[in-house]
């Protein structure tokens, strides 16, 4: 099963590669992994979408935490949270289908970043359902290059990283 | 007033009570080899800067305190790899300090260049590459904290020669602040209660003890705890001291060359107390096998060891010695009398033995050994048969006195580990035993043995032979012998003599005692070479695959030997 570990690291050279070379080194399994400075420059904050059975989650926690540059870890896959994702995908199109395209893209939110002859690249946020789901439809015209951010997540309420109200 | 960060440093290992250190020196260590020279503390030079890292080592497991030692950059880097994994694996305390090429020059491949701290990421518990020359101070305070606290490990600290070289303003630091490094040292009270109550049920306990109870100092704790309920202690090779072998209750060591009894045990009981282990597969063989019918409790300052290997019934993070305590109080006073019957019955059915005969055998040669230095030598062992017949044979008394590569298994880790010893407790009978082809990977440490006086006795069991992997082949590569025999091998009492020191030979049987005795008592740095059939065998032995109750055990075949 896919969770989402909400993870606060130093905000330092290295870091990633420890978290990075961790996984990697103990044959876990990376879905998606998203980092960037929080609201205190000297802490990041990683989102890591990882898949495993409880044991493997488990033993994923507790190598992190071991880690001394990782300041608190939490689970959040059982919480209510937000999450979201970029992606910018760019598909084939011709003047017989790009009207159909641009109504996908309403459908879904989304906006058109770029527009040329044969292709256009389409940016969307949403949940991982909401991606895939665009992705899936966009597919038949011909996806060329697609690129996902990788979500972020944030617990939903007043609860703040250091458990605070 | 200004001083050099180098300075800084030494200034720093001098307030962590830092009195020896072990290193090789290189151009991008300069500064602080430089520094060392207006400080109190004993440089010792090493010839290979593995010897340095495995001194450091046995420096930390005699002394409890972290070992330090120090290299220069690239090749002086690369040459401590072996021995901060040695370090790690066994959660030894050991403080690293590698030079490295300056500031300017990282990332260019500059000659002597090496990535040291993304080489060691894996293989230590924390490490730093220094970019200020103002967080020296701290970052010493903080390295030392990491590696002696918690699970303890090695800590490495690169230094740009040029950062050691700048001059700072040195403000000590007196606490260290680390957000993300917050151990736990008190077991969950609810936790205790469990595992109080699977006790007190209990009718078949044994308790299993690693390395973790020596390194929390928990000894008289598990000693305590073992007799107020009457419950058999089997322990790992890191294990081994933590209780005296001499004792009724003591099951030896358990796993793949442990003793019958004790995997009988293990396998018959119906609780497993696991103290300071990691439920490695030298000790558990097949797992699915392991303890089938035991509830187990596992006690482990290291959380991430908990559920690792096995599912746990009650899983209690923190230092064993206050965990201990907290047990032992709320445990009511117990005995197993049919159990300890049982196991009685076990010892005298299947103890540890060897053939017999006339022919010189190694497991005799130990023995003789734990009875003439009265089982309290420290004894380091490298890595092959003779470090099994050490573990097997010797019958440790005391913590702190049984020093070998349990995790790595590391080759030429016997004798740099004896020199840190004897180093940290210079009154100590040190032994190291080792065999020919460990030795050989750590021999050029006798002039550093010679410089620093060590009366040493390295016991060494030639067998022109890895005779530890000549018997795997035995076993599981149908007798094809490949690559196991040396036949360019030096005299190695000779050897000795031509540093100096002494040089011995046992041939026979009858010679063991009295050249013992010899060594034993003549204060120097003495080789002691002993003849050995290759064809030894380390038994028991839990083949692959294989439960700890379906040893292979002597009398094995006419000769007790492979052929
Ligand atoms: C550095 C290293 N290389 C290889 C091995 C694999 N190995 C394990 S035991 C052994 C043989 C050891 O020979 P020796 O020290 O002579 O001991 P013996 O088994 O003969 O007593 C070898 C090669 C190892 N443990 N460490």
């Amino acid at each position: 099963m896919k969770h989402t570990l909400s993870v606060l690291v130093e905000n330092k050279p290295g870091v990633l590669t420890r978290i990075a070379g961790l996984f990697a080194r103990r044959g876990f399994n990376i879905k998606s992994l998203a980092v960037g400075e929080t609201e205190d420059p000297e802490v990041s904050r990683m989102t890591i979408v990882v898949d495993g059975d409880d044991r493997i989650i488990e033993q994923v926690t507790k190598q992190l935490n071991k880690l001394v540059d990782v300041i608190k870890l939490s689970d959040i896959t059982h919480d209510e949270f937000v999450d979201r994702e970029l992606v910018l995908i760019k598909v084939h199109c011709d003047a017989s289908n790009r009207s159909e395209i641009i109504q996908i893209v309403d459908v879904f939110r989304a906006r058109i970043v770029d527009m040329g002859r044969n292709s256009m690249i389409i940016e969307a946020t949403g949940d991982s359902g909401k991606i895939d789901a665009i992705e899936t439809s966009l597919r038949p015209f011909g996806i060329r290059e697609l690129v996902r951010t990788g979500k972020i997540a944030m617990v939903r309420g007043p609860k703040t990283r250091n458990g605070e109200a | 007033m200004g001083i050099t960060a180098a300075q800084a440093l030494v200034k720093g290992l001098e307030e962590e009570n830092v009195t020896k250190v072990f290193g090789y020196p290189g151009g991008a260590v300069l500064p602080i080899y430089d520094a060392l020279i207006d400080s109190d503390i004993q440089h010792v030079l090493v010839r290979h800067e593995q010897g340095a890292v495995h001194m450091a080592n046995g420096y930390a497991r005699i002394s409890g305190q972290p070992g330090v030692c120090i290299a220069t950059s690239g090749p002086g880097a690369t040459n401590l790899v072996t021995g901060i994994a040695t370090a790690y694996m066994d959660s030894v305390p050991v403080v690293i300090i590698t030079g490295q090429v300056a500031t300017s020059m990282v990332g260019t491949d500059a000659f002597q260049e090496v990535d040291i701290t993304g080489i060691t990421l894996p293989i230590t518990k924390h490490n730093y590459l220094v970019k200020r020359a103002k967080d020296i101070p701290r970052i010493i305070k903080e390295a030392f904290y990491i590696a002696r606290t918690g699970r303890p490990g090695p800590v490495l600290i690169d230094i740009p020669k040029d950062v050691a070289a700048s001059t700072i303003e040195y403000q000590p630091v007196e606490k260290v602040e680390l957000r993300g490094y917050k151990p736990n040292y008190k077991g969950h009270p609810q936790q205790i209660e469990r595992a109080v109550r699977l006790i007190n049920k209990s009718k078949k306990p044994v308790i299993y003890v690693g390395g973790g109870v020596i390194n929390s100092g928990a000894t008289e704790e598990l000693y305590e705890l073992a007799w107020k309920a009457q419950m058999p202690v089997t322990t790992t090779l890191m294990g081994l001291g933590s209780f005296p072998e001499d004792d009724r209750l003591s099951l030896h060591m358990l796993g793949l060359h442990g003793a019958p009894y004790a995997n009988y045990a293990v396998t018959n009981a119906d609780l497993l107390i696991g103290l300071g282990v990691r439920f490695d597969d030298r000790v558990t063989g097949a797992i699915e096998k392991f303890a089938p019918q035991a509830k187990i409790i596992h006690i482990d300052i290291d959380p991430a060891e908990i559920g690792k290997n096995v599912v746990v019934d009650v899983p209690i993070v923190g230092d064993l010695k206050l965990v201990l305590r907290d047990l032992i109080e709320k445990l009511e006073p117990q005995e197993h009398l049919e159990w300890l019957e049982q196991i009685e019955q076990w010892k005298q059915e299947h103890p540890l033995q060897y053939g017999n005969g006339d022919r010189l055998r190694p497991q005799y040669v130990i023995e003789k050994l734990g009875e003439l230095t009265n089982h309290r030598a420290v004894v380091t062992a490298d890595v092959g048969q003779h470090q099994m017949w050490a573990a097997q044979f010797y019958k440790f008394t005391r913590p702190r006195s049984f020093l070998t590569s349990g995790g790595l298994g590391t080759m030429g880790y016997g004798f740099p580990a004896a020199i840190g010893a004897q180093i940290a407790d210079p009154d100590a009978l040190v032994v190291t035993v080792t065999g020919d082809g460990s030795f050989q990977m750590a021999m050029q440490e006798m002039g550093t043995a010679v410089e620093q006086n060590l009366p040493i006795k390295v016991l060494l069991f030639n067998n022109n032979s890895l005779a530890l992997v000549r018997q795997l082949q035995h076993f599981y590569c149908d007798k094809r012998y490949t690559a196991v025999s040396f036949t360019g091998n030096p005299d190695f009492a000779k050897f000795a003599e031509c540093y100096g020191a002494v040089g011995l030979k046992i041939e026979t049987r009858d010679q063991v005692e009295p050249v013992l005795k010899e060594a034993l008592n003549n204060g120097r740095l003495t080789i002691i070479e002993v003849s050995i059939s290759e064809e030894e065998l380390v038994l028991p032995m839990v083949p692959n695959a294989r439960g700890l109750d379906e040893m292979v055990q002597f009398p094995f075949g006419e000769e007790d030997q492979c052929e």
